[in-house]
């Protein structure tokens, strides 16, 4: 099988999506002539036209409402926005349209359309530039949200969210598409959205991850089992919907459990996980579910206090001897 | 009156009504009617409120006539509407039956959205009536990507955004108005004035109160009309929208109207003079005007007027008796629509049997 980078599955699947579909278009800040911020639209410009792959302005609110409703009269947006941190003036379009539109007018409408977009820091991009807002709408009824950790799954959800007939947040991540996996070739795979896929087997712990956090989780496991500790690894792929009962199971067979995650600690992806595993694997537990997140600062531009904010493989490690010994409370 | 059109392209005078000398007799009959039926619609729907029949929030049309029916006469079936959350009588003069809208506000399954929206999102797909819309100005892009869509896909017809002269102060609508030009969509953006956003007068809120100039920095054309002139309306909005289809020029219309009563039905109103409230309803109320111009033109008589009131008198309460008649949503049904594409792990029938069973809908 190929081996690519997640940048490259990407732009195969858009160009591949486009061709298939005429309802297909991209829209987006610097996606045409710029070939995207982070290149993941690169050359489609060019082998598609200004029809297919549309230049906006910096008008994220209009451009995203502009998604909305061409999905609804049947065309198939996908749109960049160029990172998260952007994404908020558009919230209104997303959360109080385009998630509503099916359900509140009783089925009449359908809003087949894709927000693909870059989520949480790397390097020292700074307060306003490193944040995870996929909680937000993870929230949010009405919106599908999947966050892929490679390239095989990256096509496999990006062709499964340009096919759905129902507005899907994709998240991505700037440190992941430089990556590389395994991706065949001729083959017009997708993946479900809403189920989550255990990417390492393991029997001492749980540990539940997504997106970059799940490249991390995977290397930690790989160090760990050289320690003789056998760590699960369950990517989330989509969170919302949530695969609850992928994340019970698991736990049901280890007894413990670790969340890594991206986003700030407090009200983020893991809280729901942790509140999901005491709810129905309560009685399996040998220790308390520790949550490995982000510090709660607008990180910081020094490399020192970024680095120091944003939670990375020693902290998972951290966690994981803590709840293995029983389950200290968790003291960073 | 001082709301003349401001334009050099259509000629309101400014004390007038349109000439109704070579206009189809019939037509204007069937204007009349509508604007009636809307009327007696919004004042029983008002009534209804307070049986507390209706819940929410609702927003009336009243004193909105001439503005709906004018603008619905120069529609065609092509076209796509997009409206506020002031939207009852829109959908009506669309052509949608006024029991499935009553059904709606009683939050009925038969009603035009299936009892999932309410008065402020009312839809319906056959119609091309793309909703109403309960966030200020939330609309405006949407029926933007609309008109995008028509263009994408070369197809006939516009998309008539409706919105109120507050909305005109939101960001979302200049990032769509810089958008439609850029594009050449083929949409018209139809301002119902009615001189408050809330309690917020146009002049306290915007410091262009001219909001038909409101699109001259996108070098997007507009014009004002008298809104409570039923034929000007029709007539300035048909040329718009001919411009808009054949062209790919979006343009503004700045109509204006008066708002009979508060903001909506709970708001008393103390913002504005009273006195003032019911001198200008009288001066401004577009059924009034339009009888009084058809009956001197000896189009109608009182024996017209007094049965077309019977018959809407008798329509509006089939309405209310329909949706009073009509099954409420079943709570089994909770889930349904959630999804248009199924997924794994998203709840469904199983779980909204086990909330309709556990609770029975108490919560």
């Amino acid at each position: 099988m190929p081996i690519i980078t997640y940048r490259q599955a990407l732009n195969d699947t858009l160009g591949e999506e486009l061709a298939r579909d005429p309802n297909v278009f991209l829209m987006g800040e610097e996606i045409g002539k710029f070939e995207g911020s982070y290149k993941i639209t690169e050359g489609l410009l060019s082998e598609f036209g200004s029809k297919r792959v549309v230049d906006t302005p910096i008008a994220e609110e209009g451009f995203v409402g502009v998604a909305v409703g061409a999905a609804m009269l049947g065309l198939r947006p996908v749109v960049e926005i160029m990172t998260i941190n952007f994404i908020l003036v558009a919230i209104d379009q997303i959360v109080n349209h385009a998630s509503k539109i099916h359900y509140m007018f009783g089925g009449q409408a359908r809003v087949p359309m894709v927000i693909r977009t870059p989520s949480g820091g790397v390097g020292q991009l700074a307060a306003t530039h490193s944040q995870s807002f996929e909680n937000w709408f993870a929230y949010c009824p009405g919106l599908k949200v999947v966050a892929p950790s490679t390239p095989y799954d990256a096509k496999g959800l990006l062709r499964a969210s340009i096919r759905d007939d129902d507005p899907v947040i994709f998240i991505e991540s700037l440190a992941l598409y430089e990556t590389k996996g395994e991706v065949p070739e001729n083959d017009d795979y997708v993946l479900p959205i809403g189920t989550a896929e255990v990417k390492r087997e393991g029997t001492d712990i749980t540990v539940v991850a997504y997106s970059r956090m799940t490249v991390i989780a995977m290397q930690v496991a790989q160090q760990l089992e050289k320690e003789g500790i056998s760590v699960e690894v369950v990517d989330l792929r989509s969170l919302r919907p949530l695969d609850r009962t992928t994340i019970v199971e698991s736990v049901k067979k280890t007894n413990r459990a670790v969340v890594i995650e991206e986003d700030w600690y407090s009200y983020g992806i893991g809280a729901e996980i942790a509140a999901t595993i005491q709810e129905l694997a309560f009685d399996y537990l040998d220790a308390p579910v520790l949550r490995v997140a982000g510090v709660e600062v607008p990180l910081p531009y020094a490399a020192k206090l970024s680095q120091a904010s944003k939670p990375g493989a020693q902290d998972l490690k951290n966690a994981i001897y803590r709840v293995l010994q029983g389950g200290k409370r968790w003291q960073k | 009156m001082a709301k003349s059109t401001k334009s050099q392209e259509v000629d309101v005078a400014s004390n007038g009504y349109s000439d109704l000398t070579n206009e189809n007799p019939e037509e204007l009959r069937n204007y009349y009617y509508q604007m009636l039926l809307l009327r007696r619609f919004e004042e029983r729907t008002s009534e209804m409120y307070t049986k507390a029949k209706i819940g929410g929030y609702c927003h009336l049309n009243l004193g909105e006539e001439a503005t709906i029916v004018g603008l619905m006469a120069a529609l065609t079936p092509d076209d796509y509407i997009f409206t506020n959350y002031r939207e009852h009588g829109y959908i009506i003069a669309r052509g949608v039956e006024p029991g499935p809208v009553m059904a709606e506000l009683f939050g009925k399954e038969t009603g035009v959205s299936r009892g999932r929206g309410g008065s402020m999102h009312l839809f319906d797909a056959n119609h091309k009536f793309m909703g109403g819309y309960g966030i200020v100005g939330g609309q405006v892009p949407l029926a933007t990507g609309a008109a995008y869509a028509l263009r994408y896909q070369e197809r006939p017809g516009i998309v008539l955004c409706q919105m109120g002269d507050a909305s005109t102060n939101i960001g979302g609508f200049y990032e769509s108005l810089n958008l439609a030009a850029l594009w050449n969509l083929p949409i018209l953006y139809f301002i119902v004035n009615n001189g408050y956003g809330m309690g917020t007068s146009v002049a306290e809120g915007s410091s262009e109160p001219d909001l038909w100039k409101k699109g001259s920095s996108f070098r997007i054309y507009g014009e004002r009309v008298d809104g409570t002139d039923v034929i000007a309306v029709r007539d300035v909005t048909r040329r718009l929208r001919e411009r808009a289809e054949k062209e790919h020029k979006p343009a503004i219309l700045d109509v204006v109207s008066f708002r009979f009563r508060g903001h909506s039905v709970i708001d008393p109103d103390r913002y504005r003079d009273q006195e003032e409230v019911r001198r200008e309803r009288m001066r401004q109320d577009p059924i009034l005007r339009f009888s009084e111009k058809l009956t001197q033109n000896k189009i109608v008589d009182e024996a017209w007027l007094k049965e077309v009131a019977e018959r809407v008198e008798v329509e509006v309460q089939a309405a209310i008796d329909f949706a009073d008649k009509s099954p409420d949503p079943k709570i089994e049904d909770l889930f349904d629509y959630m999804y248009a594409t199924p997924v794994p792990n998203t709840p469904g029938r199983a779980e909204a049997l086990e909330i309709a069973q556990q609770l029975g809908g108490a919560r």
